[in-house]
């Protein structure tokens, strides 16, 4: 389980976007570099991110080798209602993590 | 009168004045820095924070279990390295933790650059951000201090430089592209982006040593921990930024 830091306000006017803060410990390796014993280092980064707000997606992404390791990601989401962000991501490996973040419109 | 007395802190500001590495960041270095949800600093914090509470070791003591809430540390970071007068020498704060695991919690002590101790050292200097750096020199520490001084205007490696010769005589110039800071050590352990993880202090000073081509200190060494003690007591006055963000 890789670390994570989500940031969501507190508390969010309804109709109004807010910013959520994504920040994920990984290692982004690009599959370009060598390794000390001269051998091909395997790409293993976080190809896909996909956030939704109960069920409805609001953010997607690919995310390519040129990204550095620890991304962090920030997007505006607009809530009517509170709910459950739920921010999915996918690994090279098949490995799949999920992290919940609680929304609550006042 | 007042002319003179202004004259006068112009000319104190101008001998020492210790300068950030911060101040000399780009905006977007230091907007990262100052916002704990993009300072990538705050994963290693967060993962010190659990093991401050954790008690998953063989003799049941979490850092916790002794000093309480990690609040008790406000102010631990600023004083470090200092001097041990039971040890006879100055120790780092990853030594005094690493002292703490072997000696109270009974466990094998946390190798340099592990991302336990980065993450350890990392929250336990959180607390002191903001706090002034007020290393202590003075009395039996001094010899130690005065050791790495002389370590730091020491001529080393192939290129025959010292610390001394960029960051206090060149501070300010660049080499090649990149400003030369005066390498105060008032946020480490910190996230570099060069090094796309966090890094101690002994990792930047190995670094500028292979630069110079000298052999590097060996981890916990003597040599190490006096010019470390050195490093911080330049920095007095600066504010402690652990983690902070560089390039």
């Amino acid at each position: 389980m890789a670390r994570v830091l989500v940031n969501v306000p507190k508390q969010v006017a309804k109709g109004v976007p807010f910013d959520v803060k994504v920040l994920i410990s990984h290692p982004m390796e690009s599959g370009q570099r060598r390794g000390v014993d001269g051998q091909v280092i395997p790409r293993k980064i976080i190809n896909r991110f996909v956030c939704t707000l109960d069920g409805e997606e609001v953010v997607s992404l690919d995310l390519f080798p040129a990204i550095a390791a620890n991304p962090f990601l920030a997007f505006s989401v607009t809530a009517e209602a509170s709910g459950t962000l739920s921010m999915t991501w996918v690994d090279d490996d098949g490995a799949v993590q999920t992290q919940l973040a609680q929304v609550t419109v006042v | 009168m007042m002319r003179l007395a202004l004259l006068g802190v112009v000319l104190l500001a101008g001998a020492a004045a210790p300068r950030s590495g911060y101040q000399d960041a780009s905006p977007a270095i230091r907007s990262m820095q100052d916002d704990d949800a993009a300072n990538p600093g705050f994963l290693w914090v967060q993962q010190g924070e659990a093991m401050w509470q954790d008690a998953g070791v063989a003799s049941g003591r979490s850092c916790a279990s002794c000093h309480g809430a990690a609040t008790a540390m406000r102010g631990v970071a600023a004083r470090y390295p200092e001097f041990d007068p039971a040890a006879g020498h100055p120790v780092t704060l990853e030594q005094r933790i690493n002292n703490c695991r072997t000696a109270r919690q009974g466990e094998a002590a946390w190798k340099v650059e592990s991302d336990e101790l980065l993450a350890i050292t990392a929250f336990v200097g959180e607390q002191s951000r903001g706090l002034t750096v007020a290393v202590d020199t003075s009395g039996p520490a001094s010899p130690f201090a005065e050791k790495g001084k002389a370590l730091f205007t020491t001529r080393m490696g192939q290129l025959n430089l010292s610390c001394a010769q960029c960051h206090a005589e060149r501070a300010g110039e660049h080499l090649a592209g990149a400003l030369i800071p005066q390498g105060q050590p008032n946020g480490y352990p910190l996230y570099r982006l060069e090094w796309q993880s966090l890094g101690s202090l002994f990792r930047r000073i190995r670094s500028c040593l292979t630069g110079v081509r000298a052999t590097p200190f060996e981890p916990n060494s003597a040599d190490l921990v006096d010019l470390e003690f050195y490093l911080a007591s330049r920095a007095n006055g600066l504010a402690v930024e652990t983690p902070a963000v560089r390039p």
